[in-house]
């Protein structure tokens, strides 16, 4: 939990970053900084969002410790960024735990196998083809519906607090289309001029980060779209599962797959090589589990899809649905959240960049 | 120290080039030198995390341009650029040198960017240098990591904690250097020598030598290892020095930055929109006489000659946004009165210097962006431009101390940058950066060339380091 003078803390290292400027050019935290000569509590929160944690102003800082003024930015701002999405979580203190408990993440994923297990095995359908066989249609409906509208309603909320907080102001779709051109291309952790970011090996610039953080958001993006032209394919079309591989769901859903995996396994292996004082601190556990909950996702998403055919479908197709169940249930819970405040945030910035102009 | 570094330095007999510091100067040596295949080794006197001397704190680079070069837009001759500093150093300067480095600098710029500095349009607050100064993307620590891994991908060693304290010269030549490392005295052998240590404002002793006790209230901008050990050492060794012990370069800084390493982020741009009083409440200099950037290099020394070396900057709630925040907040009242009582000024005094101002402004149309020639009547001393009332509350006020960047009295160099004596120079020893610009700065400071002179010069330092040592 932040400390109130943790907020101060944020403070006073940003006026020192005002007074500087010579970040301005890495990313979007420092132009916003330079907008203000006061910071609210509001617009800390506001910055820590902004920030994507790529550590360039820690390593260029002639003010970093031992120098009296102690400035370490990226973490004091990731500590800010965590306690925002934990605050304005709702219920708050779920997202208390699972930010911070990876055993808590494994522990939800264990329960969520053993959900599927027992109704593979009371709920055994008697006919059905591919994964139907062992599931029915309706069943996965009727757990999968609530299961991911209900975090996505409690995340709408969460938002709308947000950016009450930040004070984003009037909403329009520019901005919005603004944010999504930042996050296309991470421009916010390409270093101002695509040298990439400080991150696995000390003051060296490396785009490593950026392409794994892409290979994973693009590889989920295609999962997601992968599934959502199979629901649009079984209700519009009347094309129900099983797909051939060159059907839409098998292209997206093989392709995400590979690349979620690629994306999470990279992220987590560089994770292992950064410095953790550049980062909030007792969420390291909770950031794993999350990086491999995701990982783990497409792999056993991608072995169900190999395994077609052999007596490990079902085993396997109870491990795949508990994680991708309990992925949904922690969209709000977990670093699967921000996504959703990167978002806002490169909104508001563009609309607050809007109107300072 | 690293454990491969500290054998490699043991086992090895004799490295081909020594470069005495960590900065910019001796970055471009190293580099330079290094890639002719010569064995560099740089000893630099700082940890790791303090690494790269007053380099650490610059932000832009000065670089003549005949037409548009990489961030730099239109041209920048080197008439224009010899012009302004002549403008600055009163004439003050060799010529020859001065006229080598402004030449010289626009080839550095395309050979920074080769050895990983990346530069970025002018910072904001900065527009008025967008021609004339290339600024680094993230500042000067950013450009000393990239030189610093341009050298280690070059083979070259770097000795951290490493204080060279004594050159040992046998005539004209140098032998080897005498190095503290961790506390022990280390003899390190070469074929060639670049001197890159900076100057000497660091020593408070040396400061107080020169200066007398007012030294005792300077604040020291940059690195706390510029000591001027290695200066020191050479003079006394009989090489010719150039500038005068009081010249260097000294900016009007917030009176409440730390003795030393404050930064870019205690610098006040205030004074051209304030009155700026002494500690017996009087004026004492021409406020308003030009815009900032050509002006603010001259008012540390105005403030080292007043009594205690303090003054103080007042502006009223009318001026308080046209300029950049400093990292300390403004004394803020509501009086006059209440002001002077926080800034420790005498109450009367001080209204009765910001009345006479008052009084003596006149009306006409206030433009804080270029001189608007609004002028005080029959004032002594005038204020020439921005000359409006100080009235509106809240008022402001800052503490202003001298604060030294960096001291000119330096080693005399040729334009080969070796190093002279009376009997001419030395024939493996080369300088380059704050340890020579006094060659070139005899007075008064132009925003930027202390970074050209470092660049211009540790290049030729290296290069001709080189040539010496694989004859």
């Amino acid at each position: 939990m932040l400390m109130p003078d943790q907020m101060q803390e944020a403070r006073r290292q940003v006026e020192i970053c005002n007074a500087c400027r010579y970040c301005e050019g890495y990313c979007s935290v420092f132009p916003s900084i330079m907008r203000e000569k006061s910071f609210s509590d509001g617009d800390l929160t506001h910055l820590a969002n902004l920030c994507h944690n790529c550590q360039g102003c820690f390593y260029a800082c002639q003010y970093t410790e031992p120098h009296e003024f102690a400035l370490n930015l990226p973490a004091i701002l990731a500590e800010v960024r965590q306690e925002s999405w934990e605050r304005l979580a709702m219920p708050q203190s779920v997202a208390r735990v699972m930010h911070r408990r990876g055993g808590a993440i494994a522990g939800l994923s264990v329960a969520a196998f053993a959900v599927f297990f027992v109704l593979m095995q009371w709920m055994m359908p008697e006919d059905g083809v591919g994964f139907y066989a062992h599931l029915s249609h309706v069943a996965m409906i009727t757990l999968f519906t609530p299961a991911f509208l209900l975090p996505l309603v409690s995340v709408a909320f969460s938002l709308r607090a947000y950016w009450r907080e930040v004070e984003g102001g009037k909403f329009r779709l520019r901005y919005f289309l603004a944010a999504c051109k930042d996050a296309a291309n991470m421009r916010n952790l390409s270093g101002g001029q695509g040298q990439g970011c400080n991150y696995e090996d000390e003051d060296r610039f490396s785009n490593m980060r950026r392409w794994f953080h892409q290979a994973t958001m693009y590889g989920f993006l295609l999962c997601f779209a992968s599934t959502s032209s199979g629901t649009i394919m079984h209700y519009l079309f009347a094309m129900p599962a099983p797909y051939a591989l060159f059907s839409l769901p098998k292209i997206l859903g093989v392709s995400g797959g590979v690349l979620l995996v690629i994306g999470c396994f990279g992220l987590a292996w560089l994770k292992t090589k950064a410095d953790p004082a550049l980062g909030a601190k007792n969420i390291l556990s909770g950031e794993y589990a999350f990086i491999f909950l995701l990982g783990a996702t497409g792999l056993t998403g991608l072995m169900l899809y190999a395994a077609t055919g052999t007596g490990f479908v079902g085993g396997l197709l109870a491990v795949h649905l508990g994680f991708v169940l309990t992925l949904f249930l922690l969209i709000p819970f977990s670093k699967m959240a921000h996504g959703f405040y990167r978002m806002t945030a490169l909104t508001a910035e563009a609309a607050k960049h809007a109107n300072a102009n | 120290m690293p454990k491969d570094t500290r054998t490699h330095f043991r086992t090895s007999s004799t490295w081909d080039v020594a470069v005495v510091g960590g900065g910019n100067a001796a970055l471009c040596a190293a580099i330079t030198a290094a890639e002719t295949g010569a064995r560099v080794v740089i000893l630099e006197s700082a940890p790791k995390s303090y690494r790269g001397g007053n380099s650490r704190h610059t932000r832009n680079f000065r670089c003549m341009h005949r037409g548009p070069l990489s961030v730099l837009s239109d041209a920048y001759t080197e008439e224009e650029y010899f012009d302004d500093l002549m403008l600055v150093t009163e004439r003050n300067t060799d010529e020859g040198l001065a006229r080598m480095v402004i030449r010289n600098s626009e080839e550095c710029l395309p050979w920074m960017e080769s050895k990983g500095v990346r530069f970025q349009p002018p910072l904001s607050g900065t527009l008025s240098l967008s021609r004339t100064n290339a600024f680094f993307l993230g500042g000067g620590k950013a450009l000393v990591n990239a030189y610093y891994h341009t050298a280690e991908n070059l083979g070259v060693t770097t000795m951290y904690n490493a204080e060279v304290m004594h050159v040992e010269m046998e005539d004209d030549t140098a032998n080897a250097v005498i190095v503290q490392i961790d506390g022990e005295a280390h003899r390190i052998e070469a074929k060639g020598f670049v001197l890159a240590s900076g100057g000497f404002q660091s020593n408070l002793e040396w400061l107080t030598r020169a200066w007398g006790p007012a030294a005792a209230n300077f604040l020291i901008r940059g690195t706390p290892y510029n000591r001027g050990v290695v200066l020191n050492d050479m003079l006394e060794q009989g090489c010719e020095s150039v500038g005068d012990p009081t010249q260097c370069h000294a900016v009007a800084i917030d009176g409440r930055a730390p003795k030393f390493d404050g930064g870019i982020v205690t610098r006040l741009d205030c004074v051209p929109f304030s009155v700026v009083l002494n500690k017996d409440g009087e004026r004492f200099y021409d406020e308003g006489e030009d815009v900032w950037p050509k002006r603010y290099a001259i008012w540390g020394r105005l403030v080292a000659a007043q009594p205690e070396q303090v003054a103080y900057s007042i502006i009223d709630s009318n001026s308080i946004d046209l300029f950049m925040p400093s990292v300390f907040p403004a004394s803020k009242s509501h009086t006059l009165e209440g002001l002077a009582k926080q800034l420790g000024l005498d109450e009367k005094k001080m209204i009765e210097t910001v009345t006479a101002y008052n009084k003596a402004c006149q009306a006409g149309e206030f433009n804080a962006t270029g001189l608007d020639g609004l002028s005080t009547k029959s004032l002594t001393p005038p204020k020439t431009n921005w000359a409006r009332p100080i009235v509106k509350p809240p008022f402001y006020g800052y503490e202003l101390r001298p604060g030294v960047t960096f001291t000119y009295l330096g080693l005399k160099v040729s334009e080969k940058a070796q190093v002279q004596t009376p009997t001419g120079p030395l024939t493996n020893v080369w300088a380059g950066g704050e340890i020579m610009a006094g060659s070139i700065l005899g007075k008064g400071y132009l925003a930027g060339f202390g970074m050209a002179i470092g660049t211009v010069f540790g290049r030729i330092a290296g290069k001709e380091a080189a040539i010496y040592v694989n004859a």
